[in-house]
């Protein structure tokens, strides 16, 4: 399990529920490695803010992330994490690799109305 | 008002957690965004003292904290986003809290130089990585260049021979700054080649990166060398840029601290580890001059509260 203060997503109904309760989603799928951990920590630090999203993580290596793994957004990345947002059950934009909270925030502005 | 706080949680942070906690300071240690420092994509540490088998840097730092909680530090998720002086210490913005402290360790250590090329954010996970052991198997039977001539690239190269189908090499300068063991294991490994000294003058690609041009920096000579991936491991910068107002930093913007202490140019600061070392970067260094932050807070801590 991923040590972070985030949701966890680990079995693969779980995050079906998820998609399926909340219109706005936003999963980061990965490690406690340095490329991720800073996705994770722009989450918590952005969760209060964006009371419209439900804000999420998965550990890469667990068996519920063949989901995010098999998504066709996420077929050409090469690097952890996997983040994906999705609208209404629908992936509408997936990031590879590390981002900071202003990427973050775009995309969260950009995405999802009504913080 | 809390008696230290420590920002950083690699070996230098860790350390001075140790000591400041059997110390009765209660420190309290801020995380930041990259918890356990550097260390933690190092697959496998040789050279610290004490695992004669090695050990993986991710274990190794849990090792350094979970000591560390045992003697009563506290750890504090979060990142420090401002640092003022206040009468009798300072506060520190870390989320919407502010935290009062009497002293502080500043453990912050460095962050990997990204290449100095306009497109490589553009493929960040989608063929260039700062992180081998993160991304490595994600190129399996495929072509990936090192950058770097440390022992960092060192130790990506040979462990991406793992996966890929061949590893070059490429550094900027004819001689290497890697351990000669380092460099001894990398070149008696038949899937590493090496293109010394060369720079990258462009990524190619659409999606993904397919190639790089490369450049002799003392001819200005010209080749393109097809490639899947690109692990950047180009040594690292100083996290200091929430201190300079606060503190003296060097050109470099490493922490100047008083020969042979911890000591900065502000009261009852103290730097220890990699943000402080422009020369040696090891783990056991930081964390001997961890040990020596908190012994210096403790002191001055004694001799300036009433």
């Amino acid at each position: 399990m991923l040590n972070t203060t985030l949701k966890h997503l680990e079995a693969e109904q779980e995050l079906k529920d998820a998609l399926d309760t909340h219109k706005n989603v936003m999963i980061c799928c990965g490690r406690m490695g340095p490329m991720c951990l800073p996705v994770y920590a722009a989450m918590r630090d952005l969760r209060d803010e964006y009371s419209n999203v439900s804000f999420f993580d998965q550990d890469f290596d667990g068996p519920a992330a063949s989901y995010i793994k098999n998504l066709p957004e996420c077929a050409e990345f090469r690097g952890l994490p996997f983040t994906v947002y999705f609208r209404g059950g629908k992936a509408v934009v997936a990031t590879t690799s590390i981002q900071t909270s202003e990427q973050v925030r775009e995309i969260l502005d950009r995405e999802f109305d009504g913080k | 008002m809390d008696n230290v706080v420590i920002m950083g949680t690699g070996p230098a942070g860790l350390t001075a957690a140790i000591y400041a906690a059997r110390a009765d300071l209660r420190p309290l240690v801020v995380e930041g965004n990259a918890p356990g420092g550097q260390l933690i994509v190092s697959c496998e540490v040789e050279n610290y003292p004490g695992f004669p088998d090695a050990v993986s840097g991710m274990e190794l730092m849990g090792l350094f904290r979970k000591q560390a909680e045992r003697f009563g530090a506290r750890f504090v998720s979060g990142v420090v986003t401002s640092v003022k002086a206040l009468a009798g210490g300072y506060v520190l913005t870390c989320g919407d809290e502010p935290i009062e402290t009497r002293a502080i360790v500043v453990a912050t250590g460095a962050m990997a130089r990204r290449l100095p090329i306009a497109s490589e954010a553009k493929y960040y996970g989608k063929g260039i990585s700062g992180c081998a052991t993160c991304d490595g198997a994600f190129y399996r039977n495929l072509d990936v260049i090192v950058v770097g001539g440390g022992n960092t690239a060192m130790e990506d190269a040979i462990f991406l021979t793992r996966f890929a189908k061949s590893v070059t090499i490429v550094h900027r300068r004819d001689y290497l700054r890697a351990a000669p063991v380092e460099v001894e294991k990398a070149r008696g490994n038949p899937k590493i080649k090496w293109m010394i000294p060369r720079v990258i003058d462009e990524i190619i690609g659409e999606d993904l990166v397919t190639g790089v041009t490369l450049r002799k920096p003392d001819t200005n000579d010209t080749e393109h060398m097809d490639c899947d991936g690109i692990f950047v491991a180009i040594g690292h910068d100083p996290k200091t840029e929430l201190f300079r107002d606060l503190i003296d930093c060097d050109s470099l913007g490493f922490v100047r601290i008083e020969p042979g202490s911890t000591r900065t140019s502000a009261a009852g600061v103290f730097a220890c580890g990699d943000v402080a070392d422009p020369h040696y970067k090891q783990a056991v260094i930081a964390a001997g001059t961890g040990c020596m932050a908190a012994l210096d807070a403790q002191k001055y801590l004694e001799m300036n509260v009433k």
